[in-house]
């Protein structure tokens, strides 16, 4: 059974088209990584995904339902004065969306808290408030609150951006740690490929309306980024790095779930 | 009279009895106020609970209805013109200014005794009698019940909007109804402290609570200590000396947030 299907998934806003005609299956374990500028859909796809935006037209089916999809979201700075400890953080991933207070199984629910915590080596700084973590810690975290409701699907919105690079490698392990043993399968937004080149088993690569899938040796080449851009693009591998040059790959780098793309 | 025999009359005792009540709406309410960095919003709501009190007295009716009425209205309004969070602080500006307005012509307009229309404002707690106080208790109950049942999604959309919009919780929804149990306590507040010290009990206590513990949990439970040491030993504190309740109120609000800033900066120290 596929963990996300789109057929014939279409989204535009009035006269704008994101996307078209695409069809894309992942499967359980799979680990697709979501690449493209700004205002190319990738956001959107996750809101899609999430139920949160229909689509156009055409169909999407997450197994589970949306209730079964962990969400990192990309690393921000908390309010240092919030009242919230890491502990409280991942919680909320548990039953935040529940109504009312919360107040049986209580053990249960520490149980399982305490549990998803220790998973990501969170233990020591649980019960600190959270804006007095690293960015680090905090992503760890996020990794814990997607994982604690057990998904069949996690959708990652730039979880690396900001973080060191020991960090980024920390957390993206612990991502593949996951998908590797629950089967989970993950699409993974984000600029940078390279930090998670070694876990992508294919990309999606969305550029103005038009789109590739496939693996990251298929995709990542000089003649189809060059057709996508509609620009010639160099595709160099360096190493065990990609590096592309004259995509306009300088973008910004601030786009969330609750921003401007869908309004506008 | 000593402060025993004072407390024995009849009129000081539902005062208390409303001012505990109040304690403890205020109290519950303030962290979530404080987290979603509604402290404007607050006192531009409470500024139409004095609008719509001032109305009341001018129409006759219950000023309590009034203050009801006008905060609910409020609520609401900020909750619709305000839709980007950026809006929200001109917005609640341009109606706070235009309400305190109308409400100075109302009490201009009214013609009965010059105590009442002073205690919009500042507060006349004392003035409570049994039907204000039944009506306290009831909206009270009304706002905690609400509360319980949307808290935990509620708390999420607070302190994590993104995830928790991600995990289907209805954000915006919450935002309004939320906004209007925080009118509601307010217009309460109004009749205690008046519509210039709502603050007092709403924000200050939750902002001390909030300064010594990362916990949500201690933290509500402090705030609620904090409002109600502030609202109930503040009458008791104004009886003897006959001095303002609300001046008492928000003095011993206050020292209580200085002491918890204290607190706060030498946990952080040793951390």
């Amino acid at each position: 059974m596929t963990a996300i299907s789109l057929r014939g998934a279409r989204l535009s806003y009035g006269s704008r088209v994101l996307w078209d005609g695409l069809d894309l299956d992942v499967e359980p374990g799979e680990f697709l990584a979501v690449l493209g500028p700004n205002g190319s859909g990738k956001t959107s796809l996750m809101r899609v995904l999430l139920g949160l935006q229909p689509l156009s037209s055409g169909t999407v089916t997450v197994a589970g339902g949306n209730r079964a999809v962990g969400y990192i979201p990309q690393q921000r700075a908390l309010d240092q004065s919030m009242t919230l400890r890491g502990r409280d953080l991942v919680g909320l991933g548990l039953d935040g969306y529940r109504w009312g207070l919360g107040l049986r199984n209580r053990r249960e629910r520490r149980i399982r808290v305490d549990a998803a915590i220790e998973a990501v080596g969170g233990t020591r700084y649980a019960d600190e408030p959270i804006g007095l973590l690293s960015g680090g810690e905090q992503q760890r975290l996020r990794v814990a609150q997607a994982l604690v409701g057990d998904p069949t699907v996690m959708l990652c919105d730039e979880p690396l951006l900001s973080l060191d690079l020991a960090n980024q490698r920390v957390v993206s392990e612990l991502i593949d740690k996951r998908r590797r043993e629950a089967g989970t399968a993950v699409l993974f937004v984000t600029h940078e490929l390279n930090p998670v080149l070694p876990l992508v088993d294919r990309v999606l690569y969305l550029v103005g309306g038009r789109f590739r899938i496939g693996t990251p040796e298929e995709v990542m080449t000089s003649r189809t980024l060059s057709e996508l851009y509609r620009t010639p693009v160099e595709v160099v591998r360096v190493r065990d790095q990609i590096l592309v040059v004259g995509a306009g790959a300088c973008e910004e780098q601030t786009h969330h779930l609750t921003a401007a793309e869908a309004a506008s | 009279m000593t402060l025993l025999d004072l407390l024995e009359l009849d009129f000081v005792q539902t005062a208390l009895i409303a001012a505990a009540v109040l304690g403890l709406v205020a109290g519950v309410l303030g962290p979530l106020v404080v987290t979603r960095k509604m402290a404007f919003a607050v006192h531009g709501t409470s500024e139409l609970a004095f609008t719509g009190g001032a109305a009341a007295l001018l129409l006759g009716v219950g000023v309590g209805y009034g203050a009801l009425a006008g905060s609910i209205l409020a609520a609401v309004l900020l909750g619709v013109l305000s839709r980007r969070e950026s809006d929200r602080d001109s917005v609640i500006g341009a109606i706070l200014a235009f309400g305190l307005g109308m409400g100075i012509l109302m009490l201009a307009l009214y013609k009965g005794r010059a105590a009442n229309k002073f205690g919009l404002l500042t507060g006349q707690i004392v003035g409570v009698d049994s039907t204000d106080l039944t009506l306290l208790v009831v909206s009270s109950v009304a706002v905690l019940a609400v509360l319980a049942f949307i808290y935990r999604p509620l708390f999420f959309a607070s302190v994590d909007p993104d995830v928790a919009i991600s995990r289907g919780v209805p954000v915006r929804g919450l935002s309004i109804v939320f906004a209007v149990l925080v009118g509601v306590a307010t217009a309460l507040s109004v009749q205690v402290v008046g519509a210039l010290l709502v603050l007092a009990l709403m924000i200050t206590p939750a902002a001390a609570a909030m300064r010594v513990t990362a916990s949500p949990v201690r933290a509500t439970v402090l705030s609620v200590v904090f409002a109600e040491v502030a609202a109930v030993g503040g009458i008791v504190l104004s009886l003897q000396p006959g001095l303002p309740v609300s001046a008492l109120v928000t003095a011993i609000s206050f020292v209580i947030y200085l002491v918890c800033r204290g607190i706060g900066a030498v946990q952080r120290r040793a951390a």
